[in-house]
């Protein structure tokens, strides 16, 4: 029942963050959208390494991943925000036509 | 009661995770999404994962922090005074957002979930240490090696030019045909200089 209940908020947190990431004009809105998905898979695997798993440790070592994964999708798609808006002055997607050069 | 207090919190990780995308202002926004994450945190500190909750809770609060700055740094409407819509593609964005949820949810209703919960008593946190240092250290270890590309990745990508200007001062596309023209926008002016007035606004 509990572990019902984490997996559809877990589905809700992803499709909140799949429309995030398909909508936003913006980067740093977009990469919200990226973000909130992750959350929605941090929270399935804690709530089927608890309740389901039996405590098996490499669950836990899942959960670590993904929170690397978000760390390197902060990381690099800031620095890419960054590099674009240097370059272009873009902070929009529908600013970027082409991928020149 | 622990499952009260878990729907309520999975309830409230939802609930700011959507208000991430209605909020007039990009720093509520972050700030709605640092709730979401402290919400699942709480969820793990409940589900017997003291160390997963507590380490999500503090990543994340520092994460939306720094979050909260580029957001400063890059929109338009930081007081949120404003309504802020800025959406593209809007119906095929819910129609796929929809999909996603209700695809997750027919399977996890669908499927017959096995009930294996952690034994109370169980050391979770010692478990994981002997798993990080012990069986998995070679992932634990690539983990390590990969934020450290990140960190660099992150440099390079993000500091200005070097001494000897751009590096891709005067640099010419490949051409289509042999000696050709190159496919796409031409340069104006010759050599790579011609890409700093696109302005997007």
């Amino acid at each position: 029942m509990t572990l019902t209940l984490v997996l559809l908020g877990a589905a809700a947190l992803i499709g909140i963050g799949l429309y995030g990431a398909l909508s936003q004009q913006s980067f740093v809105m977009l990469m919200m959208g990226l973000e909130l998905m992750l959350n929605g898979a941090l929270l399935a695997i804690i709530g089927f390494w608890s309740l389901s798993l039996g405590g098996m440790p490499e669950g836990q070592l899942l959960a670590i991943i993904v929170m690397a994964v978000m760390a390197v999708e902060m990381a690099i798609g800031f620095a890419l925000i960054v590099a674009v808006y240097r370059k272009r002055q873009a902070d929009m997607t529908e600013s970027i036509g082409t991928l020149r050069q | 009661m622990t499952d009260l207090m878990i729907a309520l919190l999975v309830a409230f990780a939802v609930w700011t995770g959507w208000r991430v995308f209605r909020v007039d202002s990009m720093v509520r926004a972050s700030f709605a999404l640092m709730l979401s994450f402290v919400a699942v945190g709480a969820i793990g500190v409940l589900l017997s994962a003291p160390y997963i909750g507590v380490a999500t809770v503090f990543m994340m609060a520092v994460e939306m922090m720094v979050m909260a700055i580029f957001m400063v740094m890059f929109m338009m409407n930081p007081a949120g005074l404003n309504p802020m819509v800025m959406v593209h593609q809007h119906r095929l964005s819910i129609g796929a957002g929809l999909v996603a949820f209700f695809g997750l949810s027919a399977a996890v209703l669908l499927s017959p979930l096995p009930s294996n919960p952690v034994a109370p008593g169980t050391d979770v946190v010692a478990q994981l240490g002997h798993e990080l240092l012990g069986p998995s250290m070679l992932i634990f270890e690539t983990a390590g090696v990969t934020l450290l590309a990140t960190m660099v990745g992150a440099v390079i990508l993000s500091s200005r030019q070097g001494r000897f200007g751009s590096a891709d001062e005067g640099s010419r596309p490949p051409g289509l045909t042999e000696g050709g023209d190159p496919a796409g926008r031409q340069p104006e002016g010759g050599g790579g200089h011609g890409h700093h007035h696109h302005g997007g606004h």
